[in-house]
């Protein structure tokens, strides 16, 4: 039988596009600093250090040893995770099993990215097949594009739709001082009329590229209660990773990894009405268009209304259900770190310390991850201690 | 107090990491490439179990996790439908060829998974549902590319 876990403390970095001032293992130890200091414990405390990134991102293979330096992990049980865009939740997620076996109490999980050390498209074109998908499908944004196109058709969505989710992921990061685009606000107009890089989404559609990292401390029960006045308790994980063909996945449909990873953590948690029953959702969103479709997936409303749903100011702060009080990925995205800082964030809330970006009263809040060939994560957290 | 950290040039320090790589494509993938390259012909193959037609082939079904036997192969398109698509407009050296071209998936007629390719031209015409058939090159060297790309009909 698993222990009961919980999220205890949570660190980042103030995100920006370039951190010249600092190394990747300089910028990993100030995340683990800030979540050591979150929740009153020293490294000394850690039991297992978990630690993931980007293959090929920095070109720096072995990033658990190289990195130990700075994650705290000299002489310590440590191992990297890494799964692409679901990275951080994969570490979020290996770091609960961790304490969740019995074997370990305190687990630090950490995940970052130095985004600006490498041409993002050459790095992540690795993760498609070089015989069949890498050189006639290449790129995470033509990939996206082809979803976007596809949801259009059939439900008539527009460009329109998606900038309202591009507005609010914005709006809602300039609550966020960590965000890499807190202070840098930006209208409809203006995201309607930013360049097109892949037909439908143009630059204000999509995520930007950040240097940033983020640690998350998970505790057993018994230390999490003496540790964390208020700590968020992991009610639920699911992970469903489909295909690595990128034909095989059919786009007129909804993302069915999200779909199958939603339907298994809810039965899990007891969430039978995901719009009512979650008081906030920090979701993977790596582009505008997955905010109308994916929250679909997710069971907050049916298919095809995903733009009503925005438009009518659900997902917003003071709406029924607030999606990325932080800004989310379209205002972060540091890619090892940014599934992470969808869990960190969802335990914020739950934690109460949200400052700016605090929805009020949060008892269940959602996190989840996509990457590499249109996988899914969801992670669930909440106020009460699980039965 | 001055803090030197204030005063100090913080560097970046270049470099570029260029590796040759030499991949196995299997003999399920060789018998699909060399069919493009000698016969032009675009080959599939079907899962024992669920009955999945695939396209490139697969040496076992990833649903199933049934391996698929040397007798369940067929042929499939040369023509499709387009089920998404996407117009580049942003330019990477990576990519086949300069922009603006289309990635599209296509349903090749037989086949029950999409085939991942480009199209070089006719964006007016381009929408899901559209019928295209593929267009091989001259030079053909046992790849994908051999394909040089898909033309929309009519
Ligand atoms: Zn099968």
């Amino acid at each position: 039988m698993a222990r009961r876990v919980a999220i205890i403390g949570t660190g980042q970095t103030h995100h920006r596009s370039q951190r010249r001032d600092v190394n990747g293992r300089e910028m990993i130890h100030e995340a683990v600093q800030r979540a050591l200091a979150d929740c009153e414990l020293t490294m000394r405390d850690i039991d297992a250090v978990v630690i993931g990134n980007m293959d090929h991102f920095e070109a720096i293979n072995s990033v658990d040893t190289w990195s130990v330096e700075g994650s705290g992990g000299v002489m310590k049980p440590i191992m990297k995770v890494t799964t692409g865009g679901t990275t951080g939740t994969s570490v979020a997620i290996a770091a609960y099993y961790h304490v969740a076996s019995g074997m370990f109490d305190k687990v630090l999980a950490i995940g970052w990215e130095k985004n600006s050390e490498s041409d993002t498209t050459g790095a992540i074109v690795t993760c498609s097949d070089p015989i069949w998908d890498r050189y006639s499908y290449s790129g995470a944004i033509p990939s996206l594009a082809t979803e976007a196109s596809a949801y259009m058709e059939k439900y008539g969505a527009t460009q329109r739709d998606a900038a309202r989710v591009a507005l609010r992921e914005r709006t809602h990061a300039q609550n966020n001082p960590y965000a890499h685009m807190h202070g840098r606000p930006l209208t409809l107009d203006e995201i309607l009329d930013s360049p097109m890089l892949a037909y439908p989404i143009k630059l204000g559609d999509i995520c930007p590229r950040t240097d940033g990292a983020a640690a998350v401390v998970f505790a057993a029960e018994d230390v999490a209660e003496k540790l964390a006045p208020r700590p968020a308790w992991i009610k639920a994980t699911a992970v469903r990773h489909t295909y690595s063909w990128f034909g095989d996945v059919d786009q007129r449909t909804g993302l069915e990894s999200l779909e199958r990873a939603a339907r298994e953590a809810y039965a899990a948690a007891g969430i039978k009405n995901p719009a009512e029953d979650f008081d906030v959702a920090e979701l993977y969103l790596p582009y505008s268009y997955a905010g109308l479709k994916w929250i679909e997936s997710l069971g907050f409303c049916g298919p095809g209304q995903g733009p009503q749903f925005i438009w009518d100011g659900h997902t917003d702060m003071g709406g029924k259900i607030p999606v990325n009080p932080s800004g989310g990925v379209m205002s972060t995205n540091c890619i090892g770190a940014t599934a992470l800082l969808r869990v960190a964030e969802a335990a914020i809330q739950v934690m109460g310390k949200g400052g700016a970006r605090q929805v009020p009263d949060v008892k269940t809040a959602l996190a989840t991850g996509f990457g590499g060939c249109w996988w899914s994560d969801v992670v669930i957290l909440g106020k009460e201690k699980p039965a | 107090m001055s803090d030197w950290r204030d005063e100090v040039e913080a560097l970046t320090l270049k470099g570029q990491i260029k590796m040759p790589y030499t991949w196995s494509v299997g003999e399920t993938g060789s018998r699909f490439l060399v069919a493009l390259r000698d016969e032009q012909k675009i080959l599939a193959n079907r899962c024992p179990l669920c009955g999945t037609v695939y396209v490139p082939p697969r040496k076992n079904c990833g649903t199933c996790f049934a391996d698929i036997g040397t007798d369940d192969w067929l042929e499939v398109g040369p023509e499709g439908v387009v089920t998404a698509f996407t117009i580049i407009h942003q330019a990477h050296p990576l990519q086949p060829l300069a922009t603006p071209f289309a990635y599209a998936i296509i349903q090749l007629d037989g086949a029950d998974v999409g085939f991942v390719h480009i199209l070089k031209d006719g964006w007016d015409r381009l929408k899901n549902g559209v019928r295209v058939r593929a267009k091989f090159g001259i030079e053909r060297n046992g790849r994908i590319l051999d394909i040089d790309g898909f033309e929309i009909l009519t």
